[in-house]
This record gives structure tokens, sequence and C-alpha cells, in this order.
């Protein structure tokens, strides 16, 4: 039988991937985005589960917030990507670091 | 093993390798379109959790809107760059994070104490996901929603202002100049007769 635990591994599992995505990439702009995206999908995820095993619609409104930012946040960052790419011809993340702090 | 569990694990099966591949393929157009089939599995996930509305959401918007615009940006930037060569001992600590991740959620999550073991009832047949939905929205969180509409609004203004850019060959139009412009400017009264030829 299923249960919130079977759900909230799975989407631990899937967080799990998205960390390791921005670490194993940590020079590609976008595939960064993209991990960004899986990670705010497993807390999607567990947010619905919680919601459905016990009852609670505030699950699932709180995971509706969660989805606008993750769309406003890949809007903003999709910007940023093509603004640096027209201005250095790259989106190597690792070559952005001309502000030394 | 119910129909209901042979889908869970068939479909979480899918979301984990699509989403593997999302962040491990070369080729960033196929890993556009993994991260595409991770977001559509997530839905029908989503879906069996009875979260129809969110579900039809993440397909319709999500996927519709947000990873084409995405794929577009990819197609867009990736024809101009060369691969850039990910660094391999970014992969072991890469496993690393994620197994001692994945293993403490496990301890936290198998522990005999978390134990949400209650079977939700099944809904009634006239219940609506959408209605039910649309009701807490409108009450009880009526302050977040315009909120998040407000950040929305803002990431529209935000996304438009960074990528404009004027060029200098382009004829366009302005509309200041255009509702400041008097008659004076442009109309040049005459005598009547035609001008002679030069």
């Amino acid at each position: 039988m299923l249960s919130l635990t079977h759900f909230m591994l799975l989407s631990g599992a899937l967080f799990a991937i998205g960390v390791a995505g921005v670490f194993v990439n940590r020079r590609h702009a976008l595939v960064l985005l993209m991990s960004l995206e899986l990670i705010l999908l497993a807390v999607n995820t567990n947010l619905i589960a919680a919601s459905h095993y016990l009852q609670d619609l505030a699950g699932q409104a709180f995971a509706l917030f969660v989805l606008t930012i993750a769309a406003a946040e890949i809007a903003i960052g999709l910007a940023i990507v093509v603004v640096v790419f027209r201005s250095r011809e790259t989106i190597d993340a690792e070559d952005l670091s001309e502000v030394r702090g | 093993m119910a129909f209901q569990t042979l889908l869970f694990y068939l479909f979480g099966t899918v979301l984990l390798a699509a989403a593997a591949a999302a962040v491990t393929l070369r080729n960033m157009v196929h890993a556009a379109l993994s991260l595409i089939l991770s977001f559509f599995t997530a839905a029908m996930l989503w879906m069996l959790l009875e979260a129809e509305f969110l579900s039809i959401l993440l397909v319709l918007v999500y996927i519709g809107a947000v990873l084409v615009l995405f794929l577009f940006v990819v197609m867009m930037v990736e024809r101009h760059t060369p691969t850039i060569h990910r660094r391999r001992n970014y992969r072991i600590v890469a496993s690393a994070v994620a197994a001692v991740m994945v293993a403490e959620l496990g301890m936290a999550l198998l522990a005999p104490d978390f134990s949400p073991t209650a079977q939700p009832l099944p809904a009634p047949l006239e219940y609506s996901n959408t209605k039910a939905l649309g009701s807490v929205l409108y009450t009880d969180y009526a302050l977040a929603f315009e909120a998040a509409a407000v950040a929305l609004l803002v990431a529209i203004v935000g996304a438009i202002a960074l990528t404009l850019r004027v060029r200098p060959d382009h004829h366009r139009q302005n509309p200041a100049r255009q509702s400041r412009v008097r008659k004076q400017d442009r109309l040049r009264l005459t005598d009547g007769r035609s001008e002679p030829p030069c």
C-alpha cells in the first residue's frame, strides 16, 4: 500500500539529484537553472503528497505559490543568461568572475 | 500489488531516470527534453495524489510555457558555444552529497515514529479539486495570492527590461516625440502658386 513515506522518499531522491546536478554542472549556467527546477519540483511533490495524506489543502496552495515563484525565477534567470550571452558570447559560469570580493 | 502502487513505481522510475539524464547529458537540447519528461511524469504523480488542478497546471503552464522557453534559450545559446567540459572531480563530491542526503532522509522517513500511515478517504464523486483549491486561495490565502501575482508582474517587467535592447540601425517609433509634435513643425503654408522649377 502506498504511503506518505513512498512519495517523500521519491521526492527526496529527486531533490538529491538536483543538488548533485548543481555540483556536477557548476560551470554551465543553463544546467544550473535546470537543477534548480528539479529541486523545486521535488519540494512541490513533497508538499502535494503531504497535502493528500494529511487531508489539508494548505499544501496544494503552497505548491501553487512555489510554482509561481519558480516561474518568475526561471524567467529572470533565462533573461540574465541571454544578457550575459549577448555581451560575452559564453555562459560558462566560471568565466563570470570579474568582480572579485 | 495494487494498480496505484504499480503506477507509482513506474512513474517514479521514469521521473528519477529523466531527472538524472537532465543533469548529466552533454547535449543541452537532450537535457532540456529530459527535463520536460521529468516534469510531465511528476504531473502524472500529482494526478495520482488527487491534485488534479496543479497537475494540469504543471503540464499546461510549466511545460507548455516555461520549459518551452527554456528549450528556446538552449537552442539559441547552444549553437554558438562549444560544449563546456565538466570536471570529473566534481562528480565524486556530487555523488557523495546526494548519497548523504538520501541516506539522512531515508533514516528520518523510515523511522518508526514517523508514521503517517492513515490512508486518506477517497474523495466523493462530486468533489472538485479546482473548486476546493480556489475557495481556499481566495479566502485564507488571498493576500499571498495577490503577492504572487505582483511577483509575476515584477518578473515580467524585469525580464523585458533585461533583454530589451535598442539597436541604432533600427527605425522605430518614439511615441513621446509623436505626441509632442506641433502644427508648425510639419506644416508649411504657401501662397498657392506652384514653386518655380529649379
